[in-house]
């Protein structure tokens, strides 16, 4: 029987209106981590909301079509490219910024001052703050997902 | 080979959390593959440890600034702004000590956790505890030390959880809950040092103490010791600890008595390095008082257990407080460290060594004794010795040992603690003496309870080789210390203490 619960129509429609808005947001929190407030952490809890939005919408027809194991496999994924990036520096020591000021990738030389915040610098830390997004998105997704579903079902439904 | 010294401080913390993070997809793929990379990696890493422990007895203190052009460079504009890993004797002892741990616990899980669901997860939380114990082993930082810590007190928290049982997820509970008040405790503390001086490094808060000295050190002091008293698990607030031991699988118990001990270790690094050149004596004195507490309690509430490990869990709280007594002593001497202050210390971290072997065996053969039987109380077990000779002479050593009777490790240790504290306060050694008497008393019942008498008649399964294996291997270690100490103290446990007490040498390394 709780298998056909589905919330309101209003709180489906919101829930697709918000739905590219927040990850769009948590994907700019992210990216942005070497220049502004947020990172990583902040933006991939904000992605992680989103995942809530879909399970109080859609119930546990939509909990089904989310897979434990993906978000699990995301996470150790995310973790393992962040120590990798921190590897990868060994040459002078551990999480050495071996990309800062290279000219390439995230590598753009800017000479000392004011500016506007280029987004194409940072070197290793907005790739270290993409991995732990995409940790903290799988990680926070699986507990409400585990907590959406060992959840006791409500006596009224 | 000089590479691999020269970055082992960063590789031991990262290696085990690599591995820990890779572990879960190997055991997808097959579950043989993933024990031999988690054991080989525990072994990489323990290697590294080595290397580094030979280059810091050989060359002092070694540095190591994390991100910086070179590892050397440590405070490139007069004060250090990385996060800084500091090694010296002492860390390196009770890092390589860690590792041992791990990896005898490791090989003892094989067998023992075989039937269980999430081995991955199980083999990946000892990974990352492993980390922890690694971070907070060897970094230089307050802030550090604290985020290391918060991952040792989950991941500790969630393998307590294994079996699965209320019980079990009652004392997880209770271990998170208390650690979370340690930590803010903790954190609370770290944020008045950070206010007064602006910066977060051990050492160089040292430096800047001498200077600057007042009230508020004070106050992060008594925080930052109550919270780790709290992590240790020494008297007032040993009930999470006993729970804890009480319900983990036996290995886990083995690991948790390795977080004790290294929180132990950080109590030793704030109490000398850090506030060593300015504290007096009180702090010595209430580390002492703490100790007799913990050696009476623990001995005393031991005696009323009739569940095994419940029991280990009030003889290891009781081994603790030998461990505060001789620090103590050590440090109520504080800057000055004369001749007996600097025996009780050293006999103090000979006893950390001690204590995690004799604990160790214990509890190990107390997990054989479960899985052999599937039964933890001892009024329900008896006349194993028939069938399980062998078993019986591991518990006999391990019960000598840890009662302190000649020829294993803990005389050797608590002697030195004796002999040293008799000139401090001769009454304090004959209450540690007591508590050593009243611990063989102990074992003693136990001993005859779960080994003497009538053949045992319940099911009974064969002990498999590999767990076996482990526990003779802490029985070689224990009669080895116990037949050699002054080899020990020579090597290892004189250079750790030499180490505690020259805090201008800690604080040299950084600036």
């Amino acid at each position: 029987m709780n298998n056909e619960y589905r919330a309101s129509v209003v709180v489906r429609t919101v829930a697709y209106i918000l739905a590219a808005p927040l990850i769009v947001f948590g994907l700019y929190v992210i990216l942005h981590g070497h220049l502004t407030p947020g990172g990583g952490f902040a933006g991939g809890a904000i992605m992680a909301t989103f995942i809530a939005l879909f399970l109080v919408s859609f119930g546990r027809k939509g909990a089904g079509s989310l897979h434990r194991n993906l978000f699990s496999v995301l996470e150790s994924l995310g973790l393992t490219v962040f120590v990798v990036l921190a590897f990868l520096g060994i040459s002078n020591t551990f999480f050495y910024n071996f990309m800062v000021n290279s000219g390439h990738l995230f590598g753009r030389v800017i000479s000392f001052g004011v500016n506007p915040g280029y987004l194409d610098t940072g070197g290793v830390i907005p790739l270290m703050n993409i991995a732990v997004g995409l940790e903290v998105f799988s990680a926070i997704s699986l507990i409400v997902l585990e907590m959406f579903t060992y959840s006791r079902e409500d006596k009224n439904d | 080979m000089i590479f691999l010294a020269e970055h082992a401080p960063a590789f031991a913390i990262a290696v085990p959390l690599l591995a820990a993070f890779v572990t879960p997809v190997l055991g997808r793929i097959s579950e043989k593959i993933r024990n031999i990379w988690v054991i080989f990696s525990l072994l990489f890493t323990e290697f590294l440890v080595f290397i580094l422990g030979c280059k810091v007895l050989d060359e002092g203190v070694y540095t190591y600034a994390l991100g910086a052009v070179t590892p050397s460079l440590t405070s490139p504009v007069g004060f250090p702004v990385r996060i800084i890993l500091e090694t010296d004797a002492m860390n390196a002892l009770i890092s390589f000590m860690v590792l041992s741990i791990a990896i005898i616990t490791v090989v003892y899980s094989w067998k023992f956790i075989e039937k269980y669901e999430a081995q991955d997860r199980f083999y990946s939380l000892l990974l990352l505890l492993t980390a922890g114990m690694m971070g907070m082993s060897f970094t230089g930082d307050f802030f550090t030390m604290f985020v290391f810590l918060e991952v040792v007190s989950v991941s500790s928290a969630a393998l307590v959880a294994f079996f699965k049982k209320a019980e079990s997820f009652e004392a997880a509970f209770k271990y998170l809950a208390i650690s979370s008040i340690g930590s803010f405790f903790m954190l609370f503390g770290i944020g008045l040092l950070y206010g007064h001086y602006g910066l977060l490094n051990m050492a160089v808060i040292a430096k800047e103490i001498i200077l600057h000295y007042s009230f508020l050190d004070v106050v992060a002091l008594s925080l930052l010791g109550t919270a780790l008293l709290l992590k240790l698990g020494s008297v007032p607030i040993h009930m999470w600890k006993v729970d804890s031991l009480q319900e983990a699988p036996a290995p886990v118990s083995v690991v948790c008595i390795a977080t004790s001990l290294v929180g132990l270790y950080l109590l030793f690094r704030i109490g000398f390095s850090v506030f060593g050149l300015v504290i007096n004596s009180i702090l010595g004195w209430i580390l002492v008082f703490f100790g007799i507490l913990s050696i009476f309690i623990g001995v005393a509430m031991a005696l009323l257990q009739n569940n095994l490990k419940r029991l280990l869990g009030y003889s290891a709280v009781a081994e603790v407080g030998y461990i505060l007594l001789g620090a103590g002593v050590g440090l109520s001497a504080m800057p000055e460290v004369n001749g007996f202050a600097f025996e009780a210390l050293s006999g103090g971290i000979f006893h950390i060594v001690n204590d995690v072997l004799d604990i160790s065996l214990l509890f190990l053969i107390a997990g054989s004794i479960y899985y052999i039987t599937k039964k933890r109380n001892i009024d329900e077990l008896g006349g194993l010795a028939h069938d399980f000779p062998s078993l019986s002479v591991l518990f006999i050593i391990g019960m000598l040992a840890i009662s302190g009777i000649p020829p294993f490790n803990g005389f050797a240790s608590k002697l030195m603690i004796y002999e040293s504290v008799f000139y401090f306060n001769p009454l304090l050694v004959i209450l540690g003496v007591l508590g050593s008497i009243l611990m063989l008393a102990v074992f003693v019942k136990v001993f005859a309870c779960i080994f003497l008498g009538a053949p045992y008649e319940g099911e009974v399964e064969e002990v498999p080789g590999s767990m076996m294996f482990t526990m003779w291997v802490l029985a070689f270690f224990i009669l080895f210390l116990g037949l050699f100490p002054q080899v020990a103290i020579d090597i290892f446990i004189a250079p750790a203490a030499e180490a505690l007490v020259h805090p201008e040498v800690y604080i040299g390394g950084v600036l």
